[in-house]
């Protein structure tokens, strides 16, 4: 779509919104003044310095200063820029921000948003293992915006997961505050033959190859469950009920991955309805590597999807 | 501090005894840190303590009777036995967690100067933490940020010259004073035994960060006079020299306290041997509340994941 607000700027209008609404809203973040991915355009300008903070390359630090200034009654947004700096902070993410809520008996709330953009290392899964921490992936402007809204939102650390390929895409911003939520999926297109689960990135490549599946009569309905953690399971076992068939698309690695998760759950709660094993669709366990036709090689694409569902459909 | 030590040796005694599930660390020896740093604040004042940490919450302001029921798993623990010795945490009190990684509540504490700074609160906030975590990287990332943005943080390190079962001097250079310097930080080392000296030299530090000053460094030097944790002798076997450790009990914080205070007429030896008789039987009578207490229910083990949603307004 080459009309309508660009994905990094929906995430932006989020942030900014939220900050007017709340000043205890505060974003830190490396290079968080010059806005290199785009998200935080503006922000400098419109909320100060003391508000949009610029900072030193110390991600652990920053993780978890996050934690520390959420319980002493701060909104904090950290910009991480790229999600592969998560592994930086492991320690701030998995045991402080995750656990503190819990093993504290439930006496904090910590409402703090971590966002970065991501692409070859998708960290989803890891992060939702953690327990305590909700992970969000957007797939268009409108949820960048809305669930960017709802995760600053949301009393608890959620991880905020921007496509780093739909940063400069563009579409239409839904109005409606029902959109404001997290854990809802979305149905993307109904279809009466098979549902793809598809995930950030994955849904327009799922959407286009529903397009030519169409045409050799091949009915597609799509998933988008815009929340990875806590996941709108109904919005998928309602889908399978219907069309019997079932291909979860992911973008992370194949063991221990999301789609096996939600192929798992498909396949112990919606057994009976299925007509076909459930199938998985994400890139192998190995590293990405550099070279663009390595890269393409390994990951899931529009083709890969179209065959997939013809094997299912047996039309191989 | 006789409230603390107490504290400590009936937890050895119940270990000792198969009574406590899971790890202990003990501070006895170092009670004199958590007492004077604690004594220099005010209750709405922040800390973040460590693995060692009883004593904190203890000089903090907390209620042992809950502590005890947090060490045993039960239902009137401070965090309804989610949180165990490594992770107490009493909001209430400003004890924002002990914790079981090394440095971990460096950063957090880091985050609560900040928010303090920027909602023109007059709090303080403090990071308890060991000679060993002044080797971890959050250290020197938050000695920069605090700095940079003139935190009100006081960096406390507990100087007990062990880093687990390794002398700390085996595995580092330099002191903490030199790591601190470089950042324009003011740091002081003193005797962390010696209450009165930790007393005086913390308030001072919280007077200036509280009226704008920024953060400090006060390393305290001290000693534990048990393991690393307890019951570490059955893998650890003995690697601190005998003398050394019989040297250190001879400079007991509490006994130095007492001798000052008598000698300064403050208090009489009656008085203290009152005060040893009563906080002895109120650390008995905290462990009887604890094995009366309920343990936590089994459906406690699910809440507290997420608080309720909030994102739909």
């Amino acid at each position: 779509m080459n009309t309508g607000t660009y994905f990094v700027t929906a995430m932006r209008d989020g942030i900014a919104q939220a900050m007017r609404e709340d000043k205890t809203v505060v974003l830190f973040g490396e290079d968080a003044d010059k806005s290199v991915m785009g998200s935080t355009k503006g922000l400098i300008e419109e909320f100060g310095k003391e508000r949009v903070i610029n900072m030193p390359l110390s991600e652990a630090t920053m993780v978890g200063l996050a934690v520390g200034a959420a319980a002493a009654g701060l909104k904090p947004i950290i910009d991480l820029m790229v999600s592969s700096f998560f592994y930086i902070t492991m320690d701030q993410i998995a045991n402080q921000a995750a656990k503190l809520r819990y093993m504290s008996g439930g006496q904090v709330s910590l409402p703090i948003v971590y966002f970065a953009a991501q692409h070859s290392e998708n960290p989803h899964p890891t992060l939702a293992q953690q327990a305590g921490i909700k992970v969000v992936i957007p797939s268009n402007s409108s949820d960048a915006k809305n669930l960017m809204l709802a995760s600053i939102r949301d009393p608890n650390p959620v991880v905020f997961l921007q496509e780093a390929v739909l940063g400069g895409s563009r579409g239409p911003i839904s109005e409606d505050l029902e959109e404001i939520r997290l854990s809802v999926g979305r149905l993307v297109r109904s279809g009466a033959d098979l549902t793809v689960f598809a995930v950030g990135r994955t849904v327009a490549m799922a959407q286009k190859a529903a397009e030519v599946l169409e045409k050799e009569n091949i009915s597609i309905e799509i998933i988008d469950p815009r929340t990875i953690y806590p996941w709108d399971k109904q919005i998928v076992l309602s889908s399978v009920e219907k069309t019997g068939r079932f291909l979860a698309v992911d973008t992370s690695r194949k063991t221990c991955g999301f789609g096996g998760e939600v192929l798992a759950t498909v396949a112990t709660e919606a057994f009976s309805c299925l007509k076909v094993a459930p199938q998985r669709l994400c890139p192998p366990d190995t590293p990405m590597p550099f070279a663009p036709h390595l890269e393409k090689f390994l990951s899931v694409s529009e083709e890969k999807i179209i065959l997939q569902v013809r094997k299912m459909m047996g039309r191989s | 501090m006789i409230r603390i030590r107490s504290f400590e040796e009936s937890v050895q005694k119940l270990f000792t005894q198969g009574k406590l599930p899971g790890f202990v660390h003990l501070c006895i020896g170092q009670e004199a840190v958590a007492a004077g740093v604690c004594l220099a604040l005010e209750s709405t004042d922040q800390i973040t303590s460590n693995h060692r940490g009883h004593g904190h919450v203890i000089a903090k302001g907390g209620d042992v009777k809950r502590m005890f029921a947090e060490l045993l798993g039960k239902s009137d623990g401070y965090c309804g036995g989610k949180g165990g010795s490594m992770h107490i945490v009493d909001f209430a009190s400003g004890m924002l967690g002990t914790n079981g990684i090394v440095g971990a509540g460096i950063p957090i504490a880091t985050g609560a100067a900040f928010a303090n700074k920027y909602l023109n609160s007059d709090r303080v906030a403090v990071a308890f933490f060991g000679d060993g975590a002044t080797n971890q990287g959050v250290f020197f990332e938050a000695m920069n940020m605090s700095a940079l943005w003139q935190l009100p943080i006081i960096f406390i390190v507990e100087n007990n010259q062990y880093t687990e079962w390794s002398r700390t001097g085996d595995l580092s250079v330099g002191t903490t004073i030199s790591r601190a310097l470089p950042f324009g930080i003011r740091a002081s080392s003193i005797d962390g035994n010696d209450f009165v000296a930790v007393r005086q030299t913390v308030g001072e530090a919280v007077m200036r960060a509280r009226a704008g000053g920024g953060p400090e460094v006060v390393e305290c030097m001290t000693y534990r006079w048990h393991g690393h944790n307890e019951g570490e002798e059955a893998f650890a076997g003995h690697y601190r020299p005998k003398e050394e450790i019989e040297a250190w009990k001879k400079r007991d914080p509490i006994e130095a306290l007492i001798v000052h205070l008598i000698a300064e007429k403050i208090i009489s030896p009656e008085e203290v041997e009152k005060m040893r008789s009563e906080e002895k039987s109120l650390v008995d009578r905290a462990y009887e509340f604890a094995v009366a207490s309920k343990p936590s229910d089994e459906s406690e083990a699910l809440t507290d994941v997420f608080a309720e949603q909030g994102g739909v307004k």
